[in-house]
């Protein structure tokens, strides 16, 4: 066997031009499958992480069939059977009581969503604090709003102003409220920035008629990869005729859907490029086969057995398969590592276009190791398929005929 | 009693390559004794590298059969026959044709190796007969190193090397200065003393004509004659 190793070491090097061209082919192909993986990669975690970060979190439990029909009704009250489940990879539960009330000031009414949070808590997933554009974060034991900009300059008014809120609170009861405004945030999103109104959450559950209630416990979690899991676990442990638990890729499915559509699409491209070297690869394996017959002519004459050379043929594509995928994936590293920590910033108008959305108007590319594994499989599989060839060519290969060409 | 190593009985090769049928052979009937020297010559197509090629189970004839140590070989299957090849027969061709990417020790103990015989069987055959070939100090080099010469004997000594049953040899001088010639005739004749290994030439050459100790030859595919020599 080590002869066969031997040999086929040996060959790769008996034209090293041709392997070098060759080995050169597939070291590009892999830098360029990796730098277009892990910016795409990176594109859309900074995507996902943004929008979980934002408000989402990475998995929320609440009543079942809340998320269908999004009431105040279907508000719950945080029980042992839920707080006993906040175990690793669970940190903590962050808890929000949400509706949509009437908000007045003077002549002025506008319909808002009012989120009742704790403020420490809602701050460690959403850094809430950290879009405050004017006042002071609120407390939890304030009786004080945080409004978005876009919504306080509709409503005109300002720091220390009194506003009026009017919903329908937990099973109907009225729910009216006089706060004043304490803080002011600024979201990228016009959408968010025109709405969203934050109390304390003890101030919001008093105000829906809510007293101890939560309309959703976002998790947050020290495993973000391990979150399906997570989740499973925790349909296993919770009671899912009472509540349930979603996913973020569940909550926003509009998201999933749009990333599997580009990375469909970056796959056919990386498929192309894959078939271009493919095809450079098999010429390269035509002339090996075709430069060789008189010698494998021989080598069958004098008794070695044709899958030992089928072997042979195999190991040298795969070496020189090997070469130019090692070469690649160490190309592509200091890339990848830069871009990562050195993330690439979009022009203005693409960055506003991202701030809209609350995503961070950055590219960084993510480094995974299984982008780089990946290609190593899809060049032993491509080659492997190809190593077909020259292995029939052998298997049917008559010596005399050979040794006489 | 003599032991009979290489039968042909009644062999015909027909090639019907082209519209008109060629009959390379044309019912040879032949028995080659262990330890034999001999000489097959004759005419370009008269038929010699066919029945070379048939008696080392390269080809097929297409009627009669061909024992080699009493075991018919013409009913073999192609990778039967690899393996045949191996464990009985040893090659050497007009272009030598070593392994280029091995070493000369290397290309002797090859055939050794495929035979999964133990290394240090392999590492003092390949010593033995490398020295045999005078080509002791040159085992590290690989063919293009050498001369076609000392290819040839390389070539010898890898045919030798696992004690096969017989040694064909394909116009083995065909590119031989005289002096390796005569080298390489001197160094065949004493391993078949030496170790009564039997060996059938091809060959055009006069000068491994007037060695053999035997001699037949063959016109139009059939054998005109068959002269035996004491030398």
């Amino acid at each position: 066997m080590f002869s066969i190793f031997k040999m086929a070491f040996r060959n790769i090097w008996r034209n090293k031009r041709r392997t070098l061209i060759t080995a050169t082919s597939i070291m590009f192909a892999v830098f360029f499958a990796v730098a277009m993986q892990s910016l795409q990669k990176g594109a859309w975690d900074n995507m996902v992480s943004s929008v979980i970060n934002y408000y989402f979190g990475y998995a929320q439990v609440h009543k079942k069939g809340y998320w269908e029909e999004q009431s105040i009704n279907k508000a719950f009250a945080v029980n042992d059977e839920i707080t006993n489940t906040k175990k690793s990879p669970i940190e903590e539960y962050i808890p929000r009581i949400e509706s949509f009330a009437l908000a007045s000031s003077g002549p002025r009414t506008k319909g808002t969503l009012v989120i009742g949070v704790d403020p420490e808590l809602e701050n460690s997933l959403t850094d809430l604090k950290e879009k405050l554009i004017k006042g002071t974060y609120f407390e939890a034991s304030d009786k004080a709003v945080v409004i978005a900009e876009g919504l306080a300059d509709y409503l005109k008014v300002d720091l220390r102003d009194t506003l009026i809120l009017v919903s329908q609170g937990y099973r109907g009861v009225n729910a009216v409220g006089k706060y004043a405004v304490k803080g002011m945030v600024k979201f990228p999103s016009g959408e968010l920035n025109n709405q969203m109104l934050y109390l304390p959450l003890a101030a919001a559950q008093q105000f829906y008629g809510a007293e101890e209630l939560v309309t959703t416990l976002v998790l947050k979690t020290d495993q973000p990869k391990a979150i399906k899991q997570t989740v499973a676990n925790l349909r296993h442990e919770l009671d899912t005729n009472k509540y349930e638990i979603m996913d973020w890729e569940e909550m926003i499915p509009d998201l999933v859907q749009a990333r599997e559509l580009d990375e469909f699409g970056s796959t056919i491209v990386l498929w192309i490029l894959y078939l271009i070297i493919g095809f450079g690869i098999f010429g390269t394996l035509l002339m090996m086969v075709k430069e060789r017959s008189y010698e494998f002519g021989v080598l069958t004459a004098i008794g070695m057995p044709r899958w030992k050379q089928s072997l042979i043929v195999w190991l040298e594509i795969i070496f020189i398969g090997i070469i130019g995928a090692i070469a690649g994936m160490i190309l592509a590293t200091p890339l990848v590592l830069y871009f990562k920590n050195n993330p690439i910033q979009l022009p203005q108008e693409m960055a506003e276009a991202y701030e809209k959305f609350g995503v961070e108007p950055i590219i960084p590319m993510a480094f995974d190791p299984k982008i780089f594994l990946l290609q190593a499989f899809v060049i032993l599989g491509m080659v492997t398929l190809m190593a077909l060839y020259p292995m029939i060519k052998i298997s049917l290969l008559n010596p005399i005929k050979a040794m006489r060409e | 009693m003599k032991e009979i190593v290489i039968k042909a009985s009644g062999v015909h090769k027909t090639y019907n390559e082209t519209k008109v049928p060629v009959h390379a052979l044309r019912g040879v009937d032949l028995e080659i004794e262990k330890g034999e020297f001999t000489a097959i010559v004759g005419p370009s197509g008269s038929g010699k590298s066919t029945l070379l090629n048939i008696i080392g189970g390269l080809d097929r004839p297409s009627e009669g059969k061909i024992e080699v140590g009493g075991k018919d070989i013409s009913t073999l299957s192609d990778n039967q026959l690899i393996d045949f090849r191996r464990e009985n027969i040893g090659f050497v061709f007009q272009a030598y044709n070593l392994i280029p990417v091995l070493t000369a020790k290397e290309n002797v103990s090859f055939v050794m190796e495929l035979q999964n015989r133990s290394k240090t069987e392999v590492d003092n055959r390949v010593k033995e007969l490398l020295d045999a070939v005078g080509l002791g100090d040159r085992g590290d080099n690989r063919p293009a190193e050498l001369s076609g010469g000392q290819q040839q004997r390389v070539a010898v000594a890898r045919a030798l090397a696992p004690k096969p049953t017989f040694i064909l040899a394909d116009e083995p001088t065909a590119n031989l200065d005289s002096t390796s010639t005569a080298n390489l005739l001197d160094i065949m004749a004493r391993l078949n003393k030496e170790e009564n290994i039997t060996f059938v030439f091809s060959t055009h050459d006069r000068r491994v004509v007037d060695r053999a100790r035997r001699v037949i030859t063959l016109v139009d595919g059939k054998i005109q004659t068959d002269e035996h020599f004491k030398r």
